[in-house]
């Protein structure tokens, strides 16, 4: 048994001060989209799932607030850009990004873990930092953060930003897209939580204290 | 990054695991709770115009930092005419009574018939109209640009540091404009829609069209403009939202 290093102070701070924020930010959006809550799945008439149902909106208590919801959000936007900048120019200056990085292998080592998470493949995946699809996921997060910035930069100053707004396809896409990435948080908290309870108390304490044990003799990455 | 810490017998490493944990869970519980406690703050301050004082601090600097960096003659989009859709009234404030039949504009001394306005030069744009909720309307718009009228009659120019507060006839309803929005190109007192007279649920005889900023700021029947010196009052403004409200 050994103690390693796993993840440096810096990002682990990164990482939950981003959870606060990040909860702010959704929950402030979801105040103003409530307001014109347009969206659906559906075919013409027919609705599947309207986002969202009124049930929702009851027991979150989330209507009738689209002025203190913009006021959140126009303020912590701040905070949640900052500490993602902050993230990337940490990754990039300490050449952590190597780790989280995908390369030509991580697609296929991807479906690998998928298949092995599901219970369809017996093949382990990779004892590394990261495998395969934590990096496309660990990066992909990243690159929707900063289509979320992007995407509320073009509604909220569609006059300063006008070509960003048109080439994102206009106000109301713009709009829309800013909402798919937020449900994509969504989606990547619940695979997220999901996995590190999968994963256990060590890799979970890892990113708490930055230290791992490790069972066995000791190899270089 | 992986570094050998220790090769101590394994009792030792995870008591040594064990003092680690607990003092990242401390101090991470430490964090938690003072986030908590900055939420709490900010959610229980004394409420500056509907919303609590350290949100509407930061509603005003992101202002600030608009009216600074970002330029003011930056056009909004247009569109082509036959893009223009059917107009969504949304709110009648200061509207709910009929209108009355010797309505004047109201401008410092002055007091103007709409046939002052149709002898500016005429403007017809397509904007989007855009509402605080969320939803959005492409309209055809045709009037006189404020910036016109001001240069007819306003005897010489305003300062560009003021501001302009407009009302409706009964005062109602009210918004104030930073004067570079208000002398934009693209700001209009409107009486045509969709190329017909303005109707009244969209503000006849004249409305405030100003696509730099959300849909609360496009006052519907004017009745009166003025200048001043400092920030006009604002009917939206003082229930929790935005002052400045610009794209």
């Amino acid at each position: 048994m050994r103690i390693e290093a796993k993840h440096p102070r810096a990002i682990r701070w990164f990482h939950w001060i981003n959870f606060p924020l990040i909860s702010i930010m959704i929950w402030s959006g979801a105040l103003i989209y409530w307001a014109n809550d347009v969206y659906r799945i559906g075919v013409g008439d027919f609705t599947l799932f309207h986002f969202f149902p009124d049930f929702f909106y009851h027991t979150t208590g989330i209507e009738g607030r689209l002025a203190e919801g913009m006021a959140w959000h126009f303020v912590f936007l701040w905070l949640f850009a900052l500490n993602g900048v902050a993230y990337v120019i940490y990754t990039a200056v300490s050449g952590e990004w190597r780790y989280l990085a995908p390369n030509a292998k991580s697609f296929q080592e991807a479906i690998q873990v998928a298949l092995h998470d599901l219970h369809l493949s017996k093949k382990a995946p990779p004892a590394r930092k990261f495998n395969g699809a934590q990096q496309i996921a660990y990066t992909s997060i990243i690159l929707m953060g900063a289509g979320s910035l992007i995407t509320g930069l073009a509604i909220w100053k569609s006059a300063q930003f006008a070509w960003l707004t048109a080439l994102l396809g206009g106000y109301e896409a713009a709009r829309l897209e800013h909402f798919l990435l937020t449900l994509g948080y969504c989606g990547f908290f619940f695979v997220h939580i999901a996995q590190v309870i999968r994963a256990g108390w060590n890799n979970l304490r890892a990113m708490i204290t930055g230290y791992e044990i490790q069972e066995g003799p000791w190899q270089k990455e | 990054m992986a570094e050998r810490m220790t090769s101590e017998p394994d009792s030792q490493n995870a008591r040594r695991m064990a003092g680690m944990t607990r003092r990242s869970l401390l101090v991470g519980g430490a964090a938690a709770l003072a986030s908590g406690a900055i939420w709490e703050w900010i959610r229980t301050r004394r409420l500056d115009n509907g919303v609590p004082w350290p949100l509407r601090a930061g509603l005003n600097a992101d202002e600030e930092l608009t009216r600074d960096y970002f330029s003011e003659t930056r056009l909004v989009r247009t569109f082509p005419p036959d893009a223009a859709q059917a107009g969504r009234p949304n709110g009648s404030i200061g509207i709910e009574d009929d209108l009355d039949p010797d309505w004047k504009l109201h401008f410092g001394d002055l007091k103007l018939g709409l046939d002052d306005i149709r002898a500016l030069p005429k403007t017809v744009m397509t904007t989007e109209l855009k509402c605080i909720e969320g939803w959005s309307r492409i309209i055809r718009w045709g009037g006189a640009r404020f910036s016109d009228f001001v240069a007819r009659y306003y005897d010489g120019a305003p300062d560009a540091d003021q501001y302009v507060a407009l009302e409706t006839p009964d005062g109602d309803y009210y918004v104030g404009l930073d004067m570079a929005s208000a002398m934009h190109p693209q700001t209009l007192l409107c009486y045509e829609m969709n190329g017909k007279p303005l109707e009244s649920q969209h503000g006849a005889p004249l409305r405030l069209v100003v696509p730099l900023k959300y849909g609360i700021k496009n006052l519907k029947r004017i009745g009166k403009i003025d200048f001043s010196d400092s920030r006009p009052k604002d009917y939206w403004a003082e229930r929790g939202y935005d002052w400045y409200a610009g794209f």
